[in-house]
């Protein structure tokens, strides 16, 4: 059972990080890259590492995200590569 | 200059959540000896909140709660706490950050390693969450779009 | 350049994938890091924590006995870079009105 959820995170990570990079939107990049961040916060957490996890999911989903978006305010919404 | 979102969605949603966020921050900090959490955590959560406000109310009135000068006292009088801790276990005759010579101001060395811990998770929380406010203050000054030509 | 970023990548993963396949499996009490005592005859730290932290510091939450008490000068070092990256964002960036 355990197995099975940690593949599935796994898989739901890389789906994720693959996502993020392959985004037009830099929105759009943005929201996946903190899922990503969720994502890995629950896998940290699933291998007993709950404080390491809380961390992640504070730093990666809250902080890092809203950084992302306030960046976003100041350039353009597309990336052009 | 990020201007008020014209959204009242957004309005009332960052309204609402941000006291709650700052609940559950002021509760990891306190709470760190019994649960996953602590300081740095505390500390991210409580910036992550003011930052909340600051991206949705706009710049004029985000800034109101927090200034951005009271956010770089923060962190600078967080990280002089913790080192005020750890000087005041030397004045005890210990080395530095050993809370157990913190005894001298009257309590057993167990009870002081663990207030000694609790006024650390403080420190550590506010002089996080004020360095990380600070820092996108500073990122976001001045810098509009209108500035640049636009894109 | 494509292919060959490809293969860097396939190439680290495989070097990786090896360096893991020789640690400990998850949770084995016979690890190194578990013992009392290392190799050398010395107290084994996590080992040491875990059988001290809640008579030292009257603590449940180990993780934190570690992080403020028995490790506080690397918190420290870790304020200190948060608030000096502030610092130098304060310096660099904050605007004054001119004297």
């Amino acid at each position: 059972m355990r197995l099975v959820a940690e593949i599935l995170l796994l898989a739901f990570l890389v789906i994720a990080a693959a996502s993020s990079l392959a985004f037009r939107s830099l929105l759009a990049a943005a929201a996946t890259f903190t899922i990503y961040s969720f994502v890995l916060a629950l896998l940290f957490a699933s291998m007993g590492a709950v404080d390491v996890g809380f961390t992640e999911a504070v730093v990666g989903a809250g902080v890092v995200g809203i950084l992302l978006i306030a960046t976003l305010h100041q350039t353009s919404r597309k990336s052009r590569s | 200059m990020i201007h008020p979102s014209k959204s009242p969605i957004v309005l009332v949603a960052a309204r609402t959540m941000a006291p709650a966020i700052q609940v559950m921050a002021f509760y990891v900090i306190i709470h760190g000896h019994y649960s996953p959490g602590g300081g740095f955590q505390g500390g991210v959560l409580l910036a992550a909140s003011l930052l909340l406000l600051r991206l949705a109310l706009g710049d004029r009135v985000g800034r109101q709660q927090v200034t951005t000068g009271k956010a770089t006292l923060w962190s600078a009088a967080g990280a002089l706490a913790f080192a005020g801790l750890g000087a005041l276990a030397l004045a005890g005759s210990g080395n530095f950050l050993d809370y157990a010579a913190i005894s001298w101001l009257g309590a057993e060395p167990a009870a002081a390693r663990y207030y000694g811990m609790l006024i650390v998770e403080v420190a550590v929380g506010v002089a996080v969450a004020g360095a990380l406010v600070s820092i996108y203050d500073d990122l976001l000054l001045g810098s509009t779009r209108e500035d640049r030509g636009g894109s | 350049m494509r292919l060959l970023g490809i293969a860097a990548v396939a190439g680290f993963t495989a070097l990786l994938v090896f360096a893991v396949s020789g640690l400990p499996a998850y949770g084995d009490p016979h690890a190194p890091a578990h013992r009392e005592r290392s190799a050398a005859g010395t107290a084994v730290a996590g080992t040491y924590y875990l059988q001290n932290a809640y008579r030292d510091a009257r603590t449940p939450n180990m993780v934190t006995v570690v992080l403020a008490d028995y490790r506080s000068w690397d918190t420290l070092g870790e304020v200190v870079v948060v608030f000096a990256s502030g610092l130098a964002c304060y310096f660099v960036l904050r605007r004054r009105p001119l004297p």
